[in-house]
């Protein structure tokens, strides 16, 4: 019983500790980029349990502001290999166990 | 010229379309060269009115006219009526006639004008009507009509650069994304040990512009370091092949005509080694590293009492001969160095304003690791020479160092610091004055030069200006063990022999270089060079070779086992005139000098082989190797000197 209950609590501090929104890979510009981020963490947040509602929201912002044709892949386990314009491409983790990549591509 | 023929040929092809039209297709993600350009060249369009009689419009207005049949002899009439609105009254009865007419009769006349109607539409409906309102009209009215000039229409076309694109790919997986978050955590620990006083932000914005700052850093410093790697490999490649005659020179070259020349020798000039910001500054001491044989250090100041500036140090290497390794500036003029034998990275220096300082080389700063200064017990006056210890009990390094305020004190390295230790100071004899109060005063020599023993930890030489040579212990710090009467000027530099336990060398000023058995007091060998001596230097691999360096540019080199009075070689070694060579030092692994001279210039020489013979092997005797040898055959060479001396 302790050791489950020790268990829970690493698991839960963990997910605390491991969090934070981490960028594994960019080439944005800084403003686009913490913008992107930012929205990303929202998007995440507020659709915890639908990864394919907060994928649209992102999408859809994004379109709006910086142009159309916008690709946002959620997720926790899977592989890609994509093609994006220049500068316009953000891959990071959040929330412990969530990775998400958002491209341009028209 | 005027019967050339010209051929002109008339070809069906547009002489103004493009013919390297490129166009960027997206199906194929390139730029592609388009091939066929239409070769219609338009010269005029019109649209015209004229309808095919089977098409859709044609068969509507026939339909259109055949409804209207009826209607037209009505029409007819009216059209005349109408277009002759303003004519006479007669024509009006003649149409009202007409109109009369035609109604009376009725389908006569309709059947007339249905031919009339269907001859017209065989013949296009519109213009028969035309004509007819023309004529009708035709002294009232004239139809004038123009167009405007219209400009030519021009096709052209352009494309916008496609957007540059790039691939990306990456695998998603839990243990991935696990192990980023511990390793950011981790740098992130160690960027907060490093600051300890941050306070930590709690709100997430702050966390995170933080972490972007630390991800985006390294990545630029990798970059930078791993360029300057490649970049100093590449250097030295470069300059391997700029100096390659040179280097095979310097590894292979034996001077053949040696055989020819008897005892001579001669050196070989390789090298030279110069800077920029070392130009107007005298090299003032040169020393080869202990560890790294082709590395040597050369310290810049000035010997000029009035003209005294900055000084340099700099460390080069026989790979890379144009461009120093390591430089080092200070405020003051660098008058001495020498490196640690059991840390070879570190170089004690002695200054001319009296200060000494540590350099680190391990670490890249450009000042030095440890510097003396007024209060812990600077020299007052340029400090000559410096000398490191072995580690004492405590395993701090500490290093000795003489100076012309007659002071000799040890450095020790103690946590960081620099302690200093009076070891002995320099009484000239026979000098002492009754100060105020009864107090006994006495004058300092001034020290120029020491040396070490090299066996016997705690005996050292001491050379003074006034030309006497004291032999001190660590021991004592009063009383000398020994005083000779060496030299009548300065005495410039002394040299235990590597070898010999008893013998060590002399040069001064007073034109002489004199070798010494410690235990007599005059000396062994007297060579007069004709000039004042700058420096001497015992070589490495043999007792008996010793060099000297005048100040005229020459240097000397003596081999004691052949000619015990002349010089084996002497040679100009610095090309301009008023240029005084000022040190020279052997290096310890190959048979290379190298002389520095006044104008901050080292120049890298090669000994030829008749300057380092090892004695000949006779027949059938066994050829014993190694440092006895050389203290025998010196020890036979002294002893040939010292016996009509012990005699006398």
């Amino acid at each position: 019983m302790e050791e489950t209950e020790e268990e829970k609590k690493d698991e839960a501090d963990y997910k605390r500790l491991h969090s934070f929104p981490l960028i594994r890979h960019s080439d944005m510009p800084e403003e686009m980029r913490v913008e992107t981020m930012e929205l990303c963490v929202t998007a995440c947040e507020k659709f915890a349990t639908n990864n394919e509602s907060a994928a649209k929201m992102i999408k859809e912002t994004m379109d709006k502001k910086f142009g159309s044709s916008w690709h946002v892949v959620i997720g926790e386990g899977f592989g890609f290999e994509i093609t994006h314009e220049v500068k316009n491409l953000l891959y990071m983790f959040f929330g412990g166990s969530l990775a998400v990549c958002v491209w341009k591509c028209s | 010229e005027l019967k050339q023929e010209f051929t002109r040929t008339l070809t069906t092809g547009n002489p103004h379309t493009p013919r390297n039209i490129i166009r960027y297709s997206f199906k194929e993600r390139a730029y592609k060269l388009v091939e066929h350009m239409d070769q219609t060249a338009i010269h005029f369009t019109l649209n015209g009115n004229l309808v095919h009689r089977d098409s859709d419009e044609g068969r509507r207005q026939s339909i259109r006219l055949s409804t209207d049949s009826g209607k037209a002899p009505v029409v007819e009439e009216e059209a005349p009526v109408e277009a002759s609105a303003e004519t006479s009254e007669e024509a009006e009865v003649k149409d009202e006639e007409h109109a009369g007419d035609t109604e009376g009769e009725g389908e006569a006349e309709k059947a007339e004008t249905v031919e009339v109607t269907e001859a017209a539409e065989a013949e296009e409906p519109p213009p028969p009507k035309v004509p007819e309102k023309k004529l009708a009209n035709q002294f009232n009215f004239i139809e004038r009509a123009s167009t405007t000039h219209q400009n030519p229409l021009r096709e052209k076309g352009c494309q916008s650069d496609p957007a540059p694109f790039l691939n990306f790919s990456a695998n998603v997986n839990q243990w991935d994304i696990y192990d980023a978050y511990v390793e950011e955590l981790e740098k992130i620990e160690k960027a907060k040990e490093k600051e300890k006083s941050k306070p930590q932000a709690v709100k997430k914005e702050d966390k995170r512009s933080g972490r972007r700052f630390s991800y985006v850093e390294p990545q630029h410093g990798d970059s930078l370091s791993k360029i300057s790697k490649a970049a100093k490999i590449a250097e030295r490649m470069v300059n391997l092949n700029t100096f390659d005659d040179i280097a095979q020179d310097f590894k292979y070259f034996e001077d053949a005509s040696d055989e020819f020349r008897g005892q001579e020798g001669t050196l070989l000039p390789l090298w030279k080694f110069q800077y920029d910001k070392t130009k107007k500054l005298a090299v003032t001491a040169i020393s080869w590293n202990p560890k790294y044989t082709d590395l040597f250090a050369v310290g810049y100041g000035s010997y000029d009492f009035l003209k005294q500036g900055h000084g340099m140090l700099l460390l080069y290497t026989l790979k890379n001969p144009s461009f120093p390794e390591y430089v080092f500036s200070s405020e003051s003029g660098v008058m001495c160095l020498d490196f640690n034998s059991e840390h070879p990275y570190l170089l004690a220096v002695g200054f001319y304003d009296g200060n000494v300082a540590i350099y680190n080389l391990k670490k890249a700063a450009s000042q030095p690791s440890y510097k003396s200064c007024a209060k812990s017990g600077k020299h007052t006056e340029p400090v000559w020479q410096v000398k490191w210890q072995k580690d004492d009990m405590d395993n701090n390094s500490n290093f000795f160092s003489v100076s012309s305020d007659g002071r000799i004190v040890s450095w020790t390295l103690v946590k960081n610091e620099l302690v200093h230790m009076d070891v002995i100071k320099l009484s000239a004899e026979g000098t002492e004055m009754q100060g105020p109060e009864g107090l006994q005063l006495q004058t300092l020599g001034c020290g120029t030069s020491f040396d070490f023993h090299k066996k016997i930890d705690y005996l050292f030489l001491v050379g003074t200006e006034e030309g006497k040579i004291y032999k001190c212990s660590k021991s004592y710090s009063s009383q000398f063990l020994d005083v000779f009467e060496a030299h009548h000027m300065a005495v410039d530099s002394i040299s235990w022999s590597p070898f010999h336990l008893k013998v060590f060398i002399s040069c001064s000023s007073d034109w002489t270089v004199k070798i010494w058995d410690h235990t007599i007091k005059t000396p062994m060998f007297v060579y007069d060079l004709n000039c004042p001596v700058g420096d001497v230097a015992w070589s490495p691999y043999s007792s008996t070779v010793f060099a000297a360096v005048t100040i005229d540019g020459k240097a000397h080199v003596f081999d004691l086992n052949i000619n015990k009075h002349e010089a084996l070689c002497t040679q100009l070694v610095v090309t301009r005139k008023k240029n005084k060579t000022t040190h020279i030092q052997f290096n310890p692994v190959y048979p290379v000098i190298i002389v520095g001279d006044e104008q901050g210039l080292i120049t890298c020489l090669k000994l030829s082989p008749n300057l380092r013979k090892m004695p000949k092997e006779k027949k059938g005797q066994e050829m014993k190797k190694g440092p006895e040898v050389e203290m025998a055959k010196l020890e036979k060479l002294l002893s040939l000197v010292r016996e009509p001396e012990s005699k006398e």
